[in-house]
């Protein structure tokens, strides 16, 4: 105890180690009750805290990640042709998954800590579901350094910029995404990035994800999804090319379930997204020059394609980039429905729109909060006038 | 003399048109994805800016308040003029790559601003000076963003290839960011970002 206090003296304001105090008190918070009590009556219905919402949101990624892990190396053996067992295929995943995990949890933590210690501050666990996300909405084969390069992007420029954790008007996860997506778009988009090649390919195997297909379907667009082997529930369940995470709508389900049922994201916000994106894909359903065209693609296919169900439930969900009243996370939502599906049938540039979608709803959400809240107070002054 | 060395040195590190007073970004967005067009660029707003406020100091006194800003433009734009027809006659290629540019130099807010604030009330050489410095600030941003812009987006200073062979044979590959319009802002933000980290400048 008296070490402790010794140690800790030297770190406090005026002691030789002042500066690296962030470093201190994280890992003193970890191994240690902290000394500091609250004087006061302090108002505290539970332990609920950021620690726990994180962990929360890391629980619920956890069947999108062992099922993507599953599905990188799963893709590879159907690439090739070879017929491999289901443990062959997470064993494939995990050599492809834990070098993207370790790399952005290494540079993601040393800005973390960095900027941390500049600015005299707690080192917080914000980088944590983000560093989580990031590698789900990466191609598996996304060079390590352009993913060094994006998470630090996504932190720096993302988060950091803005003030922290907290502070953000950005999903950080995203700008780590956009970011590749405009500075290196060959190795985030087109045909031929969603699959891990290895020596030998079948030639019948493009690796062109659904959404890619749908640009130009030849004959009608729903048999010809699935003549190319993407029917409905085989895109429901997730065996096909994409991004690590966002394939399988099971996972994602799973996922969202336990967000809902420990009430960590918004109910309001999933609904509205996805009748945000059913609304749209109806309008565009009625004004599809053919069945031959992207615009005729039913609304629940939307729902499975790309990454629609992962960004409603993970991206479109985050608290501090969200609307935060209740009726504008209807709004919020509901925007970010239409507007994905807006750009995958009208823009064939971007055969993906969520990203995109989640991020301009990103920049209006404080505006949708505003314009509620002076609503709200317009209806209850004209309510005490009458 | 010590007074005029701060009128030419203020604008360009702490009040700087660019970093500080966030004027003429739309040309620093527009010219800057290769470095020389940013460098012709900061010349001919470095001329344009010392000229227009040595000329207009000179005949301030003449000037009547009411219809001061048309002669003013009449000024600007005439220098704007000389300038553009430079670049045509002895410049040809880089004139087409600045395009409408350099005509818009005439409505850069540098210009009109370093004029109104500052030219309109005090004597030839300090205007001179002061609008050499604030050109001359306006020039080093351009220079830097355009450094930034050509070596990762295109590999490349001036035009000459600097990021070996080999670089790109073990992966690498030039940024897309970068040449476009948001590289551009995102570079000139970092540039802020550091300037008013190191002097501590807050905006009121």
């Amino acid at each position: 105890m008296k070490t402790r206090g010794r140690i800790r003296s030297m770190f406090e304001k005026g002691g030789s180690l002042e500066r690296l105090w962030p470093l201190l008190d994280a890992a003193e918070t970890f191994l240690f009750r902290l000394p500091a009590r609250t004087s006061g009556g302090a108002h505290i219905r539970d332990a609920y805290d950021l620690k726990r919402m994180m962990m929360i949101v890391v629980l619920a990624l956890f069947p999108c990640m062992a099922f993507g892990t599953y599905n990188v190396g799963y893709q590879f053996y159907a690439s090739a042709g070879i017929a491999a067992g289901h443990l062959d295929c997470l064993i494939k995943g995990l050599w492809v998954v834990v070098p993207l995990y370790a790399v952005t949890f290494a540079v993601g933590g040393f800005w973390e800590a960095f900027f941390a210690l500049v600015r005299g501050e707690e080192i917080n666990e914000g980088f944590f579901v983000t560093g989580t996300l990031i590698p789900l909405v990466m191609p598996p084969t996304i060079p390590l350094w352009q993913l060094a390069l994006a998470v630090s992007f996504g932190v720096v420029l993302g988060k950091e910029l803005f003030g922290g954790t907290g502070m953000n008007v950005f999903n950080p996860a995203l700008v780590s995404r956009a970011f590749l997506f405009f500075a290196y778009p060959k190795s985030i988009s087109g045909a031929g990035v969603w699959v891990l090649k290895g020596d030998r390919m079948v030639d019948a195997v493009s690796g062109a994800t659904p959404l890619h297909l749908g640009i130009e379907p030849v004959g009608d667009i729903v048999p010809y999804l699935s003549s190319n082997g993407f029917d409905f529930w085989r895109m429901f369940s997730g065996l096909e090319p994409g991004s690590i995470g966002e394939t399988s709508v099971i996972a994602i389900l799973m996922g969202a379930a336990l967000l809902l049922v420990t009430r960590v994201a918004s109910w309001r916000i999933m609904l509205s997204v996805f009748a945000g994106g059913a609304a749209m894909a109806l309008l565009c359903n009625a004004f599809a020059p053919s069945p031959a065209s992207m615009l005729a693609l039913p609304a629940h296919y939307h729902f499975v394609m790309g990454g629609f169900a992962f960004g409603a439930v993970f991206m479109a969900t985050d608290p501090v980039s969200a609307a935060g009243t209740n009726a504008g996370k209807f709004i919020y939502g509901f925007l970010i429905g239409v507007l994905a599906v807006l750009v995958r049938t009208l823009n064939p540039a971007y055969p993906e729109g969520m990203m995109l979608a989640i991020l301009f709803m990103n920049l209006f959400s404080p505006l949708i909060d505003y314009m509620v809240v002076r609503l709200n107070m317009r209806r209850r002054r004209l309510r005490a006038a009458g | 003399m010590t007074v005029d060395k701060k009128i030419f040195l203020t604008p360009i590190s702490e009040n700087n048109p660019i970093t500080t007073q966030v004027l003429g970004i739309c040309s620093a967005l527009a010219v800057t994805s290769q470095l020389k067009p940013s460098i012709v660029m900061g010349l001919a707003v470095i001329a344009v800016v010392g000229f227009s406020n040595l000329i207009t100091s000179l005949i301030r006194g003449f000037i009547p308040q009411k219809v001061r800003i048309i002669v003013e433009m009449t000024v600007v734009a005439s220098l704007v003029i000389m300038v553009d027809q430079i670049l045509k006659a002895y410049a040809f290629q880089m004139s087409k790559q600045l395009s409408v540019f350099v005509g818009l130099i005439i409505t850069n807010c540098i210009v009109l601003g370093r004029i109104e604030a500052f030219s309109m009330g005090n004597p030839p050489v300090p205007s001179l000076l002061d609008g050499l410095g604030n050109g001359l600030g306006y020039a080093i941003i351009l220079f830097i963003v355009g450094f930034f812009r050509e070596l990762l987006g295109f590999g490349k200073i001036l035009g000459y290839q600097v990021l070996p062979e080999s670089l790109y044979a073990a992966g690498y590959e030039n940024n897309g960011l970068m040449v476009l319009a948001p590289g551009a802002f995102i570079i000139l933000a970092l540039i802020v970002w550091l300037q008013r980290t190191i002097s501590g400048y807050r905006e009121e």
